[in-house]
């Protein structure tokens, strides 16, 4: 098990590498840095400067493994565009992303656990027709777009939620719904399907047979069976969460890690950027490592395996 | 159904039934709840909140580039000469008065009894130190543009100074009075561009309380602000400037009312939020030129291009009267010269214009040999719909123009790696109110020229580095007047800029594009 650990480990710093080269060749395909630092008001003195003074002069590799060396001696680099730190910069972002993270994650269990049970127990219904139809809703809609229309419902027409920013916990309640609602589906369909086979199963009949009340059956048989594979799933979702926030957080002007990332590729503030690949990818692949270890740990059948 | 036994598949039970929806209401339960009012902003508070969608990368004003930094600069800082925005007058701000020595030199009379809002007084130290630390390559000023010109300041006393240039430059005062801001002297030097960031201090009407990089800047009035300045003392108590990239979630703030002042808003966005109850629009002149670049460079992908004919028939194919009324909107204006019509030495008196005129358009292509027109792509990066128009119009006549719409900085590379053809071009030239700040960008063989005319280059050279302003402006005439007479590019319009306020307040827009938080009150 501890090979198998290292040997994920390993095999996942080097995706979290290839990641990171990826995004520097792709940054700089998109128009010369040093241009869209300067903006779009700035002279060729302007652009000659920045183009010298953040070695952007150099041969591409020669950038990449500069960068490399630097941060394989804990120098995260400075951002070009903010002047400070790229490493505490990003750090000081983490907590709100985390936070939106965990919130969307909530609101997408809320929902889908219930829905996903009610799909079961009346499979092919009606509501089960519902359920799906919700569920394909939340995947079909774009979240930007999903994001607009809760603006639209509780901040412009109930008043009830500010629109955008970050200063209390209710600038979360919407960035969360709207991130959450995306990725609720997913746990829907593997609850409905946990559920619609666990509730086939003896031990269910027998349950049944011996007269249990249903809400027994279902929530303390039925239920905690079929959500192990959830839980592997919320671990995996957390990490697209985190990563997939980018557009809510630009929407919302919640001032985190998306939007950060977001700032940096407008900007082409490169250390930062590279820096949020790297960090996201980690953590990415991090989740997914403790997701198959928490799935070894409550499913006796994959350790033996 | 007391009995709650479960079934597969089957009809419901009561609490099965009751259970999932009881979760769902108890969430939406939570989300009316949770809810105290959000924070509305307007004169209650005396607290004048903006949304913008780019964060300056600093707030010290050398080191961004960005509109909002300009807006944030003249509101905090001052500088030692002031334009009026509606005259264009010359004013002494944190200067008393100033003479032209030579060529190459200015002397200024200082202003006593000026504080910083730190309490440093300023004097001939302020100047001296800030104008030599930006001017100085090794520090890394990103608005070069704005100090290079700058060779050195010296101190005579203690308030006077003697400014000299490099060369004649005769956009000096320009330059001094919009965008050189001046430091406190004591403080930068112990902080440095970064603790101004961190700490922004100068001696504006408004002073920073709070900056949240990224995120927010929240200014306050500057109680002490000196009472000559020809910018007028602050009424506004408090100004708070967020940063909100989404232009729709923007809008959704000033709806709601979380947001007092938004600016750049699409023309037909800007009409619906004015036409609400509690929301007007503001329309104002900008200094933005819009205009189309033509490559005549050897290797330009439409060497079609190379031929007058075809250049004057591409102007003479775009409707610009009918576009500016019913496209480009009100505030914009036509220009038939490559550069702001208010800039010294701009002038279009005399200079050839071409009408719209689909028919001698045809004509002229069918005599340069292309009876049935030609397939050309036309790059542009903004105001999309201005670009599909035009193409419209160079259908009409036959040039097949395909659109083909970019990154700013993409655009720019592809101009300046000899790739676009005809561009869609626009230049605000940084508020700067003088033809040197614009049309030798695209026309003195800088790396934006894709005409590349000496002639032209020689006589923009001389405007530029000559002081007596009838020589200096004879050189700029003759200079647009060969653009114009040979097409090198399509002069079009002025953008206009829609500002979008809460009817509370008194704004008024400048063709600057300059919010002065110090001139706005409340109603």
């Amino acid at each position: 098990m501890l090979y198998f650990t290292i040997r994920r480990l390993g095999l996942a710093l080097l995706v979290a590498l290839t990641v990171s080269i990826l995004a520097f060749l792709l940054l700089h395909l998109s128009g010369d840095p040093a241009l869209a630092l300067a903006g779009e008001g700035a002279r060729q003195a302007d652009i000659d400067m920045i183009r010298k003074t953040y070695g952007l002069d150099r041969p591409l590799a020669v950038q990449y493994a500069d960068w490399l060396w630097h941060i394989l001696q804990g120098d995260f680099g400075t951002s070009v565009y903010f002047k400070t730190e790229a490493g505490p910069l990003i750090l000081s972002k983490l907590k709100t992303t985390l936070q939106l993270g965990m919130g969307a994650l909530a609101f997408a269990l809320l929902i889908s656990i219930p829905l996903g049970v009610l799909a079961a127990i009346y499979k092919g219904s009606f509501i089960d027709r519902i359920c799906l139809a919700i569920a394909v809703l939340g995947q079909a809609l774009p979240n930007f777009f999903f994001a607009l229309i809760l603006i639209m419902i509780f901040s412009i027409s109930l008043r009830v939620l500010p629109v955008s920013g970050s200063g209390t916990w209710q600038h979360f309640v919407m960035p969360a719904i709207a991130l959450g609602y995306y990725v609720a589906p997913a746990f829907m369909r593997l609850i409905r399907a946990g559920m619609i086979e666990v509730l086939g199963a003896d031990y269910i009949r027998t349950a049944r047979a011996k007269g249990l009340p249903a809400r027994k059956i279902i929530f303390k048989h039925a239920l905690r069976n079929a959500i192990v594979p959830v839980v592997a799933l919320a671990a995996v979702q957390l990490g697209y969460l985190l990563g997939g926030s980018v557009v809510i957080e630009t929407i919302y002007a919640l001032d985190g890690l998306g939007y950060l990332a977001y700032q940096s590729i407008t900007y082409k503030d490169y250390p930062v950027m590279q820096l949020i690949v790297l960090l996201l990818s980690v953590l990415y692949v991090m989740l997914t490592l403790a997701a198959d270890i928490a799935n070894a740990w409550l499913d006796p059948r994959i350790r033996v395996s | 159904m007391a009995d709650c036994r479960f079934t597969p598949v089957s009809p419901a039970l009561s609490f099965c039934r009751i259970t999932p929806l009881r979760a769902l209401a108890a969430a939406l339960l939570a989300c009316a709840t949770l809810a105290s009012q959000p924070v509305f902003a307007g004169k209650k508070d005396d607290t004048l909140r903006m949304a913008y969608d780019q964060a300056p990368e600093s707030v010290d004003p050398y080191y961004n580039n960005v509109r909002i930094g300009v807006i944030i600069a003249a509101n905090v800082w001052d500088t030692l000469l002031y334009r009026d925005p509606v005259t264009n007058e010359y004013k002494g701000q944190l200067a008393k008065s100033w003479k032209q020595v030579d060529d190459k030199t200015m002397e200024f009379e200082l202003r006593e009894g000026v504080k910083f809002h730190n309490g440093e007084p300023f004097d001939a130290d302020s100047v001296v130190y800030t104008l030599n630390y930006v001017a100085d390559p090794k520090n890394k000023a990103v608005t070069q543009q704005n100090v290079a010109w700058i060779d050195k300041v010296e101190k005579i006393d203690q308030y006077k100074v003697r400014l000299t240039t490099k060369e004649p430059f005769p956009g000096a005062k320009e330059y001094l009075s919009t965008t050189v801001a001046i430091h406190p002297a004591k403080y930068y030097q112990e902080v440095g561009p970064k603790g101004m960031n961190a700490k922004p201090v100068g001696s504006g009407p408004y002073k920073v309380t709070d900056y949240q990089p990224g995120k927010s800047i929240t200014l306050e009035r500057n109680t002490d602000y000196f009472k000559d300045s020809p910018k007028a003392q602050p009424k506004i108590g408090k100004v708070v400037i967020r940063f909100i990239p989404d232009r729709q979630t923007q809008m959704a703030e000033v709806i709601s009312g979380g947001e007092d002042l938004i600016m750049s808003v699409p023309k037909d966005q800007a009409e619906q939020l004015g036409g609400m109850p509690n929301l007007q629009m503001v329309t104002g002149k900008t200094m933005r030129i819009v205009f189309m670049q033509m490559n005549i460079q050897e290797g330009t992908p439409a060497p079609q291009l190379k031929d007058e004919r075809v250049r004057k028939a591409i102007i003479h194919a775009i409707d610009r009267e009918s576009m500016l009324k019913n496209i480009v909107g009100d505030g914009g204006g036509l220009i038939n010269t490559i550069c702001t019509p208010s800039q010294a030495g701009c002038t279009q008196e005399g200079i050839e214009t071409y009408k719209y005129d689909p028919a001698l358009s045809k004509k002229l292509l069918a005599e340069a040999g292309f009876p049935n027109g030609f397939d050309i792509d036309i790059v542009a990066y903004r105001e999309r719909n201005q670009t599909e128009a035009i193409i419209n119009y160079l259908q009409a006549v036959g040039i097949r123009a395909k659109l083909n719409f970019l990154q700013y900085a993409a655009m720019r590379d592809m101009i300046r790696g000899n790739k676009a053809s005809l561009t869609h071009q626009t230049w605000a030239s940084n508020l700067v109110n003088d033809v040197s700040a614009s049309t030798p960008v695209y026309f003195a063989f800088g790396n934006d020229d894709v005409t590349r005319d000496p002639q032209v280059r020689d006589l923009l050279g001389k405007g530029d580095h000559t002081i007596e302003s009838g020589a200096r402006n004879a050189a700029y005439k003759e200079a647009l007047d060969i653009i114009a007479k040979k097409a090198y590019a399509v002069p079009l319009w002025t953008l206009p800029a829609y500002y979008v306020t809460t009817k509370d307040v008194n704004f008024a827009p400048y063709s600057d594009e300059l919010v002065r938080f110090w001139d706005m009150s409340w109603k």
